[in-house]
């Protein structure tokens, strides 16, 4: 007879690998919602070029004189008018935020007085305010607004994607499980090789989706001329995916582990809560405490939240050159730890149908 | 050939399978029969080495079977399953790659075994939009695309028709008749019976009988003949070493105390008058069946 070798290693997980990928692939929910999250990236590269593009500058009427200096500041557009009545008839009408004349005083500094409509038009006088010489001892180190996008944006970006992207291998095992495929599989080919298939497969599948997303933001900041941002984002944004590469692959070794243990989706959800606590609580630490360095410099060492919080940290440049390797080298140590853990109780649990297997049981006992 | 050595297996406290020794012959159909949870899927797990036994091993052709001879294995587990949205052919090509074939091996021998199969027609829908029996064809299709140089089928012609019985029976057949070892469990004691060469009686983890259909048939046996005579048979009663257990007539069914003894009774029979029927009667495998588990 003929044709019939074993496969290696290699082979026999990418052979599991490219199921896993081509079936998630074939999915028309999956492709779906990665064009929307595609989509979704892409508007807001657009949106917040157009927002810093274009300050909206206000607007004022101005009178005589004042027209001329008001101008110099640059930093309203005038409405020039002939007398004081005309400039209150278009605060009145709010067609401008406010009004600036020469003042009747000869007391006033700026020798201009601003007329508002129903309360001092600060953004007005701010700008015509002398301002005194300013000195800050410590000075953030980023746009507290753009920080805040970023950390949320890692945060979510990792959190969603775990969550899919684990939720689709436990899946994957259950279904193998439900329909006893798992057994002609088990006759063909060692368990681990199973294992490592379906986790490369599918993080190849959530890999190159953040791939896609950091490509894609990365393009558009440049197209839209944001280049400094870019520059700010770039490293923590490398660092994002190298973390996510192997946070990736310790997640998907405990869903798939988790799974094992259950032979029916209506049960998956008591096995996989446990998993999902361990990616949601780093998801929200992270956006409630990305200001606190204590909170953050912890977390950033902590293998479920260091995918997200030690590319922060980069991104904060609060983090020493050497802190992402030490962290990455412990998510690395974790990674095979829970690795082993998780393929030795799958493959305990994988021909155990019925009732889920206790964990204790899935551990010790040798099948 | 492939032998099992004095296989034991335990569950916790229970034992499953106790000094499981048996062999199947290249070339033979041999059937693995005994009643629910008596041990033949446990044992067929162990030839797969999906599960280690607890002492014992398997061999194939006299050396310890290593995992690269049981990728060489046809293996039809007793709970069946196949991708449910996976189309038919694609997924028996993937079996067949994961077994080591190349994609174009695994395509002209996944469309031969489906089209011989009576799936022609249905390469390119999901295994869930199959019937039951439809799914069935396709697992030993999933069983048998790699070529396999052993076959070990757990309750294959369960949920087949008639008519589908004949069919994957046939294939399954072709096998055994190309030199492989065949070994196949079923409660259909009708289809063993028709079927096997060998026969492998299994009940609470321990083998009660195996051999030949035809020698287990005879160790089993009665020396028992019925005889039908136009004429009146009542003289057997008088015959030494006839023993009468039924008679009507001229019928009459005896057991004997040696085989010349009924060599003696009919030629008496046919000096005294026309024998319509003389014949050995052989137990029904399920009488067989019934008697070894006992």
């Amino acid at each position: 007879m003929t044709g019939s070798t074993t496969p290696n290693f290699a082979r026999g997980t990418w052979l599991v690998a490219e199921r896993e990928i081509m079936t998630k692939l074939r999915s028309k929910s999956f492709v779906i919602s990665t064009l929307i999250t595609l989509l979704a990236v892409l508007a807001s590269v657009v949106i917040g070029s157009l927002i810093s593009a274009n300050p909206s500058l206000p607007t004022v009427a101005a009178v005589g004189s004042a027209v001329e200096v008001v101008e110099s500041t640059e930093m309203f557009e005038v409405t020039a008018v002939e007398t004081r009545a005309e400039a209150e008839e278009l605060v009145r009408s709010e067609d401008v935020e406010a009004a600036i004349v020469p003042s009747d005083s000869a007391e006033s500094a700026t020798g201009l007085t601003v007329i508002g409509l129903e309360g001092t038009p600060s953004s007005v006088v701010g700008a015509l305010s002398v301002a005194p010489e300013v000195e800050v001892l410590e000075p953030a180190t980023q746009n507290p607004g753009l920080l805040y996008l970023v950390a949320f944006g890692f945060a979510f970006i990792f959190y969603m994607s775990a969550l899919t992207f684990g939720l689709t291998i436990a899946q994957s095992v259950v279904e193998e499980k439900q329909t006893r495929i798992v057994e002609i599989l088990m006759a063909t080919l060692p368990v681990r090789v199973l294992l490592s298939g379906k986790i490369l497969g599918n993080s190849l599948l959530a890999f190159g989706q953040i791939a896609l997303i950091a490509l894609l933001a990365g393009v558009g900041l440049l197209a839209t001329g944001q280049n400094i941002l870019l520059a700010d984002i770039g490293p923590a944004l490398v660092w994002f995916v190298v973390f996510f590469a192997f946070g990736f692959v310790l997640l998907a070794a405990l869903f798939a582990a988790s799974a094992a243990l259950v032979s029916r989706q209506e049960d998956m959800g008591t096995v996989t809560t446990p998993i999902m606590m361990l990616i949601m609580i780093p998801f929200f630490m992270v956006i409630f405490f990305f200001e606190n360095d204590f909170v953050l410099g912890i977390m950033s060492y902590v293998p479920f939240s260091a995918p997200i919080a030690m590319p922060i940290r980069v991104f904060l440049g609060t983090a020493e050159w050497w802190e992402p390797l030490a962290s990455l080298a412990i998510l690395l140590a974790s990674t095979l730890v829970f690795t082993a853990l998780g393929s030795r109780i799958y493959a305990n649990g994988l021909l155990r149908m019925g009732a889920p297997v206790k964990l204790k049981d899935a551990l010790v006992k040798q099948s | 050939m492939l032998e099992v050595q004095a296989v034991s297996r335990s569950f916790g406290d229970r034992k499953v399978l106790d000094d499981v020794t048996f062999q199947v012959r290249p070339g033979r159909m041999t059937g693995f029969v005994g009643g629910n949870g008596a041990g033949k899927t446990t044992t067929m797990r162990v030839i797969l080495g999906v599960l280690t036994p607890t002492s014992g091993a398997v061999a194939l052709n006299g050396a310890p079977i290593t995992a690269a001879d049981r990728t060489r294995i046809g293996y039809m587990p007793e709970e069946r399953g196949l991708y449910p949205k996976m189309k038919v052919l694609e997924q028996i090509v993937y079996l067949g790659r994961l077994h080591g074939m190349s994609t174009a091996q695994a395509k002209e021998s996944a469309t031969t075994l489906l089209e011989r199969l009576g799936l022609g027609e249905r390469l390119d829908d999901t295994v869930e939009s199959l019937s039951l029996g439809n799914q069935q064809r396709a697992q030993i299709a999933a069983a048998l695309v790699h070529e396999p140089e052993v076959l070990v089928l757990d309750e294959p012609f369960s949920g087949l028709d008639p008519i589908a019985v004949e069919t994957v029976s046939s294939v399954v057949k072709d096998y055994a008749a190309g030199g492989a070892p065949v070994l196949f469990s079923s409660h259909q004691l009708d289809i063993v019976e028709r079927l096997c060469d060998d026969l492998i009686v299994i009940a609470d983890g321990r083998i009660r009988a195996s051999g030949s259909r035809e020698g287990l048939r005879e160790q089993h046996s009665e020396p028992r003949f019925e005889l039908l005579l136009d004429g009146d048979a009542g003289w057997l009663r008088a015959e030494p070493g006839v023993t009468v257990v039924q008679f009507d007539g001229g019928y009459a069914l005896f057991d004997v105390d040696e085989l010349t003894t009924a060599q003696r009774v009919l030629q008496r029979a046919i000096a005294a008058g026309p024998v319509l029927r003389f014949a050995p009667i052989t137990p029904s495998l399920s009488q067989i069946f019934k008697e070894v588990i006992q």
